[in-house]
């Protein structure tokens, strides 16, 4: 019953967010600033999280392949696909729900507690327009943008933890990288990467939004916040993996 | 002028608001005073709109709120200030940018004519020279007044305040008081204002509702508080020896006597 509860409120929020703004301009502004905070403000982390992710998949991958009558490129095209299909947008998703899903879980609680949210409304503006619709849309930009670098820059790690470590040289694992590259992998990837940024979006705004209480509570509407995103992305990692790849 | 008629409102099984009904009037300083737990917040709530009245009707001069469309309302919200108990000033901006926000959100207004006008509140709350202060950087009381400057920004026909005394000193309490009053007569505003500050019903009291229990218990101003023979408002406004007394002086300077059940001896201790 107590989902059920939760469930009608989500929707009603994002049914909510969907008026005509008061002033374009101080919405665009407001998406800017949001972008900035959520695509470039999660930079640093993707970076070192998407190179170590390749650079541990290359040398776990060499260490798996024993037999000597594989060729050495395969390592290439392991850790391509794995980086492509899972590790870019699922882990990277994941690592970005503990990011930004608390950053706007917590901002929102914050501006509800100080009576920050009913100021708005006392102007006579739609605060889940406002506050709500720009983090959806900034997340729907950026974090697409994050995956793919994130990408590139695990099959980077991937070639030079390879290169430094002398399991394979840089050319053998270019090689292997064109070898049956499967571009349907990356439309893939990026399906996942919008679903997941809807996920990391919405439900922290919805429980950042709705916090009753004082600085415990957003604290605690915050970690739940995280929690929930977590396994409703590895849940849509699941059926979007059945839908898109299943045979 | 605002006026609520017959408002009803409950949350659950508990009855907050029932059967309230009153006239705030224009130009002056309409106060909603009681305990903790009265229902003063949620009459001030749902007059701005943050609450839905059960039953019950709100007329702002003589349209009805309460049979307004989302629209309409945010319409009739932008002639609506309001200082919130916290301040409610957003974190991330300066005292500028807070004050300029409504007028970046509702006005075509360029740079220049906006920062004249953030200038001039911020003058007329004497508080000048701050603008780029956070309001992390300010006093309670500094805060109070950015809060003023910001709800009277847009020339509202309305102003609500709800507790602007609280955890503020007596001295800058009478100053936001004074502040608020003086703000209330040059434009001619409707003012709410909720208070337990007792110092503020008798400063500036010129039409009181006194809620008990969610119910209108009494109403007049604060000459009308003296002489009060309602028990329970004499026991929430004069609730110490002290208070009591000062009402004794005050009844003894304009009838030459005092209540009842008290004696001169008792006063002169």
């Amino acid at each position: 019953m107590l989902f059920f509860n939760h469930f009608g409120r989500y929707l009603l929020m994002l049914k909510g967010m969907f008026t005509k703004p008061e002033n374009w301009r101080m919405y665009w502004k407001e998406l800017m600033h949001q972008c900035v905070e959520i695509g470039i403000g999660s930079l640093g982390i993707v970076v070192i999280i998407s190179v170590f992710m390749g650079a541990v998949s290359a040398v776990q991958t060499s260490y798996q392949l024993v037999s000597p009558l594989i060729p050495l490129t395969t390592i290439a095209q392991i850790v391509r696909d794995t980086v492509i299909l899972e590790f870019a947008p699922t882990v990277v998703c994941i690592v970005l729900a503990g990011v930004v899903g608390s950053k706007i879980a917590s901002e929102l609680g914050n501006m509800r507690v100080s009576e920050q949210i009913d100021a708005l409304e006392i102007m006579g503006i739609n605060t889940k327009s406002y506050l709500i619709m720009p983090k959806i849309m900034a997340c729907l930009i950026t974090i697409p943008l994050l995956v793919i670098l994130s990408m590139g820059l695990g099959i980077y790690g991937g070639r030079l933890a390879g290169v430094a470590t002398k399991i394979l040289s840089a050319d053998t694992y270019d090689q292997g990288l064109l070898l049956n590259f499967v571009p349907y992998n990356v439309f893939f990837a990026l399906v996942k990467a919008y679903t997941f940024a809807f996920i990391i979006s919405t439900i922290p705004s919805y429980y950042g939004y709705y916090v009753k209480g004082g600085a415990l509570e957003i604290g605690r509407s915050s970690t739940k916040s995280v929690v929930v995103s977590c396994v409703m992305i590895l849940f849509a990692d699941y059926i979007l993996a059945a839908l898109l790849l299943g045979k | 002028m605002i006026e609520f008629k017959n408002l009803k409102k409950a949350f659950g099984d508990k009855i907050v608001l029932d059967d309230v009904s009153h006239v705030m009037e224009t130009g002056k300083a309409n106060l909603i005073i009681g305990q903790s737990g009265s229902g003063k917040t949620v009459l001030q709530k749902c007059l701005v709109g943050l609450f839905e009245p059960d039953e019950g009707e709100i007329i702002y001069d003589g349209v009805s709120f309460t049979d307004m469309n989302i629209e309409q309302r945010k319409e009739l919200r932008q002639q609506i200030g309001m200082l919130f108990q916290g301040s409610a000033l957003f974190d991330s901006m300066t005292v500028e940018q807070n004050i300029m926000f409504p007028l970046d959100m509702f006005t075509s207004q360029g740079f220049s004519d906006k920062l004249t006008r953030v200038n001039e509140v911020l003058k007329r709350v004497n508080l000048e020279g701050v603008n780029k202060k956070y309001p992390a950087e300010l006093s309670g009381g500094m805060k109070k007044r950015v809060g003023i400057a910001r709800a009277i920004v847009l020339n509202p026909k309305y102003l609500f305040c709800d507790e602007p005394n609280s955890g503020l000193d007596p001295q800058t309490s009478m100053v936001i008081d004074k502040l608020i009053l003086d703000i209330t007569r040059e434009f001619n505003m409707t003012t709410v204002i909720n208070t337990h500050d007792m110092n503020s019903v008798m400063e500036m009291g010129e039409n009181i509702i006194y809620l008990f229990d969610g119910k209108k218990e009494w109403s007049g101003n604060r000459k009308d508080i003296i002489f009060s023979k309602n028990e329970r408002l004499n026991k929430f406004i004069f609730a110490s020896e002290f208070l009591q007394d000062a009402k004794d002086m005050r009844m003894l300077e304009a009838t030459g006597k005092i209540a009842n059940d008290r004696n001169m001896d008792d006063m002169l201790k």
